[in-house]
């Protein structure tokens, strides 16, 4: 009796952290990338996972993305904020660097995103050799204008059917 | 038994760690604190973009670094302070990331010499035995990668360029190449890291720059000039004029308002 009991308590907190886990993933899909305001954080790839730590806080454990990105601490604010404004409280939100984020990690629904909003989705790096298509003709004659864009993560291309210049989300 | 003893000894000191740790984030930082002057002087808008992009990648791997420096020398430090309240004399970072800019040539031709040696450095301590330095090598290496990339591209770009892009690109190699010597010297630390089974000498890097630089040389049009005397000394605080300048501008406000923050 006193063990079936102890199972069901068991049952019951692991269900209350899946279930945290999820509250916490929710909320997280709201928190948009600052400089790119049409994917979240989630689509990114960034969230690595949800935990409870020793002291009973659950940790949200982040990937950053590019080293110098200056986005990195401002989304720890977002993170912080958009959970405590959830009632989610208390959090501790960190960073953990290994494995290295990649831009295989942004999802599907991402780089849909990525298109409509104008930039050129990443491919995949087994395939980062492929023709970049225009986000608005979809013409895969394109030039590289400059390798680096308006931040780490993007490069500045131009379409040679539309003519029209277009960010690029560098494989990485 | 006898594998778990040698291995015990084989340890490295946590201060040689440091000491390492230490000399990656001062590179990033000088060089990172480099790029940062050429912003709002650079040659067309997407240079402005290309070069505050390159520093803010160096300054980032400068925080890691330090910050992991900070951590193993333990005397309650961190990243900031390193950067900002330590002096010339204290700062270990190679001769060549402290010269001036000059010209666009010299910048890219730098960041190209720099940057073969950065990503054959990493791509090594990327399988170090030490958990904290394999995971900032492989977290940066994506980066630096594409650095040799995009300053490849530029070296070919001059050199095969007009008459006067390929003269400022031999100038840049003229000026430069006495301080590419540095990158390959060993030391004490180099020597008990390698000893350790830590790192690579910093002389087992040499062959595989030499290879792949000299392709480019080739390619581009460019020939080093005659060997002379290599000028060393930045690993061991011995630096030029231009440390003390940099380091003036870097270290200002945390030097005029201590402890401030924004």
């Amino acid at each position: 009796m006193a063990a079936a009991t102890g199972t069901g308590t068991g049952g019951k907190a692991a269900a209350a952290a899946g279930d945290a886990a999820a509250r916490v993933r929710a909320v997280l899909e709201t928190v948009m990338d600052p400089e790119i305001p049409v994917v979240s954080i989630v689509d990114l790839g960034m969230l690595r996972r949800v935990e409870q730590g020793a002291d009973g806080v659950i940790e949200v454990v982040l990937s950053p993305t590019y080293t110098g990105c200056p986005a990195t601490d401002v989304i720890r604010r977002l993170v912080e904020e958009a959970l405590d404004e959830a009632g989610i409280r208390p959090v501790r939100v960190r960073y953990e660097l290994s494995p290295p984020w990649s831009t295989d990690w942004i999802s599907e629904e991402g780089r849909r995103k990525l298109a409509e909003y104008g930039i050129a989705p990443p491919a995949l790096k087994e395939r980062a050799d492929a023709p970049v298509a225009c986000p608005r003709c979809g013409s895969e004659q394109t030039e590289l204008v400059s390798a680096f864009g308006s931040t780490p993560c993007k490069a500045l291309r131009r379409c040679l059917s539309c003519l029209e210049p277009f960010e690029h989300f560098k494989c990485h | 038994m006898a594998t778990a003893a040698a291995e015990k000894l084989a340890k490295p000191e946590t201060a040689d760690l440091a000491a390492l740790a230490m000399r990656l984030g001062d590179d990033a930082l000088v060089l990172g604190q480099r790029y940062s002057e050429w912003v709002g002087h650079a040659p067309a808008l997407e240079l402005e973009m290309a070069v505050s992009n390159l520093a803010l990648d160096l300054i980032g791997e400068a925080q890691l670094w330090l910050d992991l420096a900070a951590r193993l020398e333990g005397r309650g430090r961190d990243a900031d302070k390193l950067a900002y309240l330590r002096d010339v004399l204290d700062f270990t970072n190679l001769l060549i990331v402290e010269q001036p800019n000059h010209d666009w040539a010299y910048t890219v031709l730098r960041h190209y010499l720099y940057s073969v040696y950065h990503r054959l450095l990493v791509e090594g301590l990327a399988r170090a035995p030490e958990p904290a330095f394999a995971e900032i090598a492989a977290k940066v290496l994506p980066e630096v990668r594409y650095h040799v990339k995009f300053a490849h591209s530029w070296v070919l770009r001059l050199g095969d360029g007009t008459e006067e892009s390929h003269r400022r690109l031999q100038a840049a190699l003229d000026r430069l190449w006495r301080f590419t010597g540095e990158m390959f010297v060993d030391d004490e630390l180099t020597t008990r890291l390698e000893a350790a089974g830590f790192a690579p000498l910093a002389s087992g890097l040499k062959a595989a720059w030499e290879e792949e630089v000299g392709a480019t040389f080739k390619e581009a049009g460019v020939t080093p000039p005659q060997p002379k005397q290599m000028i060393t000394g930045g690993r061991i605080g011995h630096h030029g004029e231009h440390l003390g300048h940099l380091l003036a501008e870097l270290q200002f406000l945390q030097r005029a308002y201590p402890g401030l923050e924004w």
